[in-house]
């Protein structure tokens, strides 16, 4: 099985060249992923020989749309749903959020209230506080330090005035899960809908949504080695629903727009492997991680790990280095093929760092060098060495460079540093 | 990640003058930690020339910021107070090819940090501006307390007024939607301060009170464009015709054709005839919708 393919790609069209393919430490797994090659191999005949409208009664169309609903299968078993028609494709895990949100609020409408976290992905923060122009009552539930919901303003926020619940399952950033099941059920005793953003658990570690308070749940195929393009919202049976998208009969009108058939093949297979491997993975992908973690904190002074490190993804590390800048560090990791995040401001382009940062209170001195490294399966002990070679001493570099701290000493000294706006 | 220009990558991944200049008589701290960027600059001005001999910069900050100090460093050695005060960020972007419009404000604290740090040589205070709002338009850095006074100011009351006046959301757009709920929020305010007393102006009968009208209404203007590192000096009348000098970052401002016409059309209400403004000395103004 080749991983990577190494030729270079001219366009035929426009004779356009794309730069060689990088070959390095890819640890940005939580942004995108590599396409399985398995998965390659599996979308591939749906852009070439079965080109056909999944909806047609001719034989073009036949094959097509029984692949569709063995791909529904297979995400049926990723997330351990009850029925296969539990699931429906979306084109992204945006589309899916959004559709579970607006479907709640039309479904129950003399329920004018919504309850989600300062901590969501912006595709849920975004559209509530579209809607909390449009006149809804949003009850914003902050975390803790570590990232852990405030369970009692979450219970105290709960009443039949609610219409819906949209929790995130794993932290984007920090990798920190939120007791999902647990506040689905408290949800359930009001009679409010439970969404919930699985995207960063979905293929990461077992889900089971049978039997849970779960009435609607979002992934994204490009999360877990599927193509970006594609995802699934999950509607539990029996759910109250309205569309987002209308306008055709596929996905039984909960959906309408001719599928993307390869990115929805391809979905399904990366469920199918995700569901396979999930177990030993996930001890894999821990390990490193955990070696990578432990490497740095060693190596680094003034350095510290963001979020629960006790209840979280295998496969996410977030570290945030004192009196340095993110975006900084990023581009030195680049210099060393090394791909990995940071939720600092000068990143994303705002003045302010993230969100998920500021609502865990995160000291002002470490809340814009919070680096994230996030693996895969794909994720190798080599990839992990040259992380631990190189990134002490481009912050040793960074921190000499910088007012705030003394590098012979080794010690910050803020106090001889207080410029003229603080 | 960002699109930086070669000479943004050279100067940060070897970055000249990253020191502590030994036996400094000129500091200048800008920024802070919490805004996730921050500049010592340390000089050495020699007293009887005022000619900077050695300067060096100690930054926290991202890429940009690092750039935008190591080329501040060297613009500014050899040049002598006089001439470094007159260095625009504009100069320090230019210097490095040009800086992403996000990225402008690292230029900027460059700037200032000169400011101070020629203020701190003379034995006065640098006085910081700075409001601390949220960041509304990304693109020239404006945030909403900036964005607030300017519509309290000149009663505006639609997203093109507002993007006339201040340059929010003139470049990419995206903040169009914020800027609208900013002016929301302003309308409200005013609503419910009651209505607003004005008075429809009358034409000014002598070239005295011409003057002193146009005067007021520049006196007005002065602190946005102070705001943004520029001015405006009034140079002369003539009938209809408004001359004005441009300076400071204002002047080669790839925005200044935008500020003269918001300026002609505050003269024009104030004035109560249609003025036509002609920049004077200087000014470059660049062809329409050129950004650059």
């Amino acid at each position: 099985m080749s991983l990577f393919n190494k030729t270079s790609y001219t366009s035929p069209l426009s004779g356009a060249r794309l730069p060689d393919p990088i070959e390095g430490a890819y640890l940005d797994n939580n942004a995108t992923t590599q396409v399985d090659p398995r998965v390659v191999d599996a979308m591939l005949p749906f852009l070439t020989s079965f080109y056909g409208n999944p909806s047609s009664i001719h034989q073009f169309g036949r094959p097509v749309g029984q692949a569709i609903e063995t791909a529904r299968q297979q995400v049926q078993g990723l997330i351990g749903a009850e029925f296969a028609s539990e699931v429906v494709f979306t084109s992204c895990a945006t589309e899916a959020s959004t559709t579970a949100i607006m479907s709640a609020i039309e479904a129950l409408p003399d329920r004018k209230e919504i309850i989600t976290s300062k901590v969501e992905h912006p595709a849920t923060l975004q559209l509530c506080e579209h809607l909390q122009r449009k006149g809804y009552t949003i009850h914003w539930i902050p975390v803790d330090k570590k990232g852990r919901i405030d369970m009692e303003s979450y219970k105290a926020a709960l009443s039949d005035q609610v219409a819906v619940v949209s929790m995130m399952w794993a932290n984007n950033e920090t990798g920190t899960l939120f007791p999902i099941r647990g506040m689905a059920d408290l949800a359930k005793q009001h009679g409010v809908l439970f969404h919930t953003d699985a995207v960063q658990v979905a293929g990461k570690i077992p889900i089971q949504v049978a039997n849970s308070g779960i009435d609607l749940l979002s992934l994204s195929g490009h999360k877990f080695h599927a193509p970006k393009g594609v995802g699934a919202l999950y509607i539990r049976r029996g759910t109250k629903y309205r569309p987002l998208m209308r306008g055709g009969h596929q996905e039984r009108g909960r959906r309408a727009g001719t599928e993307n058939v390869s990115g929805i093949v391809a979905l399904g297979a990366a469920s199918e492997l995700a569901m396979r491997s999930v177990q030993e993975d996930t001890a894999r992908i821990a390990m490193l991680r955990d070696r990578l973690e432990h490497g740095l904190l060693a190596r680094i002074p003034n350095a510290f790990v963001t979020g629960d490190a006790s209840n979280r993804v295998p496969n996410t590390c977030n570290i945030a280095i004192e009196y340095i800048e993110g975006e900084s560090v990023l581009l030195m990791l680049n210099q060393h093929g090394i791909a990995a995040s940071s939720g600092s401001a000068c990143t994303s382009g705002s003045l302010e760092p993230s969100h998920v940062m500021r609502a865990m209170d995160i000291p002002y001195t470490a809340a814009h060098g919070a680096i994230r490294f996030s693996l895969s399966r794909f994720t190798t002990d080599e990839m992990i060495d040259q992380v631990l070679a190189v990134l002490p001493d481009i912050v040793k570099q960074l921190r000499t460079m910088s007012p705030y701290w003394n590098e012979t000493e080794g010690k910050p000294h803020e106090a001889e540093f207080a410029p003229v706006f603080a | 990640m960002w699109n930086y220009s070669e000479k943004v990558k050279e100067h940060f991944f070897t970055p000249r003058n990253a020191k502590v200049v030994e036996e400094a008589n000129a500091i200048g701290d800008v920024g802070s930690i919490s805004c996730g960027d921050a500049l010592r600059l340390t000089l050495k001005v020699n007293p009887d020339s005022e000619v900077i001999e050695d300067a060096g910069f100690q930054t926290f900050g991202c890429g940009s910021a690092i750039a935008s100090s190591s080329a501040l460093t060297e613009i500014i050695i050899g040049k002598s107070l006089e001439q470094a005060a007159s260095i625009s960020n504009q100069d320090i972007a230019d210097y490095l090819d040009g800086l992403p419009p996000e990225k402008m404000h690292c230029s900027v604290m460059g700037m200032e940090a000169l400011h101070a740090a020629i203020a701190n040589y003379r034995g006065e205070t640098f006085v910081d501006d700075h409001e601390e709002g949220e960041l509304i338009c990304k693109c020239f850095a404006i945030d909403d307390a900036m964005i607030k006074k300017v519509v309290a100011q000149n009663s505006l009351t639609t997203l093109e007024e507002v993007i006339h006046y201040t340059k929010a959301g003139g470049a990419c757009t995206a903040c169009h939607e914020k800027i609208e709920w900013v002016l929301e929020e302003c309308i409200e305010d005013y609503q419910a301060a009651g209505a607003s007393t004005e008075v429809a102006p009358k034409a000014p009968t002598s070239i005295v009170q011409k003057v002193k009208r146009v005067e007021e209404v520049l006196d007005q203007l002065r602190p946005q464009l102070q705001a943004d590192g520029g001015d405006v000096q009034l140079s002369d009348i003539d009938d209809d015709m408004v001359f004005l000098t441009l300076t400071g970052a204002c002047s080669g401002c790839g925005l200044s054709g935008a500020t003269l016409a918001m300026i002609e059309q505050r003269l024009s209400e104030a004035l109560g005839e249609s003025i036509t403004v002609y920049p004077v000395g200087g000014a470059r103004i660049p062809e329409a919708g050129g950004v650059s």
